[in-house]
């Protein structure tokens, strides 16, 4: 499918969604308790069949965190971008899709070793980097004691 | 002696148990500081645990503090070996969200220079895989190719390694005068040593017995996992970015992607050797139609992305490199992430060596060509 009939089918499918056409890719923001079974019908679904999960990444925004899957369709070939929000700053929590994607369960401890969201049903979410008692360091208010990146 | 006998006839007592071995983070068939938690029955391989972090490096945070232009250094420190192909994915998320049209000259070198980087990260891959087979020979052969890319990248732009070439707009300086006529040279030389290679390892029996039918990942399994690159294209996964999402001067060369449906250790060793004869060719189509006209387009002095979220994926020898940045309009960015192959690819070990014995878990360790700071980062 082409970015605008993607975004059409997107719009068909999801109304309660928040779809955009980005500057590359069509951009889905889906409420976080819609997130689990979002992903299961753009994986299943035969129009989409998003089949590989490309990236996870994690961004600290001032007002809510974000965590951003870019998913591709490895018989349709096209690409699009799914992202979920969370206000919490203290615990913030979002299902996990490692059941959907295999890769996720890795890039998820990720996202959790650096910027410390929890994914909900995640069956081994352990710090991947960094020890235990870490903090968050891609978190914007993560105190940078040693001083690593400002001198 | 009669206790050795009760214990030479008596099955039971002979029965083995589950332990752990840890093998990493010294250990050399890991190439680096990887730690893996194996669980073993006897020899067989019952789990894998990789354990990374050793040399984390932070670099994506260290990206929120520098610019642009600086953030390019950091990347060819991630997969020192394909870091030409790291350079260009930011220079060219960079140059795309400012659409910046670069010269062709700068296409033409830069899918050059991603070539020979291949071919040099593949030669390495080569002779590494025999050295962690047994067959120290290859290494030497390997190597002493491998140098002859590494003094053209050395006469182009200062480094061996960490070349740097790229910046936002093009390239740090024009090739040099002997460029086309080393790259010509060195293309001759090793269209000849190829078949060595064959000859040396990949026709030897024992190594055939060692990777024919070891390390089995279907291609339901690569696709779920993300195993991009070689490693992908051996289970039958199409990814090539080359074909599918072509940057630079990849539109204009013909070329095959390399599939294989055999799914093991032998494939995705076949599929390598079989791209570096694709690299060759690639060059060649290329190196003497280097257009003429600059070899940078002036960019202001502080490169500054409107705001908004930007995303690049480049090929190199491991898989898919993804750029991810977000910026806020300043001239760092707000959040830079990398979506490194070898990450991927890594977690997959434990699907494809279960089952085996311990000395085939390097084997296929050996097949995935990992490069450990690219997973850390």
């Amino acid at each position: 499918m082409t970015q605008d009939e993607l975004k059409a089918y997107l719009l068909d499918k999801f109304p309660s969604a928040e779809i955009t056409l980005g500057t590359q890719y069509v951009q889905m923001i889906v409420a976080s308790a819609d997130l689990h079974q979002t992903a299961t019908l753009l994986k299943d679904a035969k129009e989409t069949s998003f089949d590989y999960l490309i990236c996870l990444s994690g961004v600290d925004y001032p007002e809510y965190m974000e965590v951003i899957y870019h998913l591709e369709s490895v018989s349709l070939r096209h690409v699009m971008v799914l992202k979920v929000r969370t206000k919490d700053r203290v615990n913030p929590a979002i299902d996990t899709v490692s059941d959907i994607w295999i890769t996720a369960k890795y890039h998820e401890r990720e996202v959790y070793d650096l910027l410390g969201v929890h994914f909900n049903n995640h069956n081994d979410l352990r710090r991947l980097f960094l020890e235990d008692g870490w903090g968050f360091p891609l978190r914007k208010d993560y105190v940078d004691e040693i001083r690593i990146v400002e001198r | 002696m009669s206790e050795i006998k009760e214990v030479m006839f008596n099955s039971d007592r002979l029965a083995t148990d589950e332990y752990l071995v840890n093998m990493g983070p010294q250990h050399p068939s890991t190439h680096g500081v990887l730690r893996m938690l194996v669980k073993l029955e006897g020899e067989k391989v019952l789990n894998i645990q990789p354990h990374i972090g050793y040399i984390h490096s932070g670099i994506e945070k260290m990206c929120e503090a520098i610019s642009y232009p600086q953030i390019i250094h950091l990347t060819d420190r991630m997969d020192y070996l394909s870091a030409h192909m790291n350079n260009e994915a930011v220079a060219l998320c960079v140059e795309n969200a400012l659409q910046v049209e670069v010269p062709e000259r700068v296409k033409y070198i830069r899918t050059i220079m991603d070539e020979l980087a291949r071919l040099a990260s593949h030669q390495l891959w080569w002779c590494v895989m025999g050295m962690d087979l047994g067959a120290l020979t290859t290494f030497f052969y390997g190597l002493r190719d491998r140098e002859m890319i590494l003094d053209i990248f050395e006469e182009t732009c200062g480094a061996r390694l960490t070349v740097n070439y790229n910046l936002p707009g093009g390239l740090m300086f024009d090739i040099h005068p002997n460029f086309q006529k080393r790259v010509k040279d060195f293309i001759t030389y090793f269209r000849k040593k190829l078949p060595e290679y064959d000859q040396l390892l990949s026709g030897n029996v024992i190594f055939r017995e060692r990777t024919e039918g070891i390390g089995h990942l279907s291609l339901a399994d690569a696709i779920a996992y993300g195993v991009t690159g070689p490693s992908g294209r051996a289970s039958g996964f199409s990814n090539d970015l080359r074909k599918h999402q072509p940057y630079s001067a990849y539109p204009l060369v013909k070329f095959n992607e390399i599939i294989d449906h055999r799914c093991d250790t032998l494939a995705r060793y076949e599929v390598r050797m079989k791209e570096m004869h694709e690299s060759l060719s690639i060059i060649e189509q290329l190196i003497d139609n280097i257009p003429e006209g600059d070899y940078a387009v002036k960019m202001k002095s502080v490169i500054k992305l409107p705001e908004g979220e930007f995303y690049q994926r480049v090929e190199t020898a491991r898989g898919e490199f993804g750029v991810y940045i977000v910026s806020d309009g300043k001239k760092n960015p707000y959040r830079v992430k990398f979506r490194s192959p070898g990450f991927s690819n890594l977690f997959a070990l434990n699907k494809m060596a279960k089952g085996h014995k311990i000395a085939d878990l390097v084997a296929i360790m050996s097949t995935l060509d990992l490069v450990i700071p690219d997973i850390d980062r």
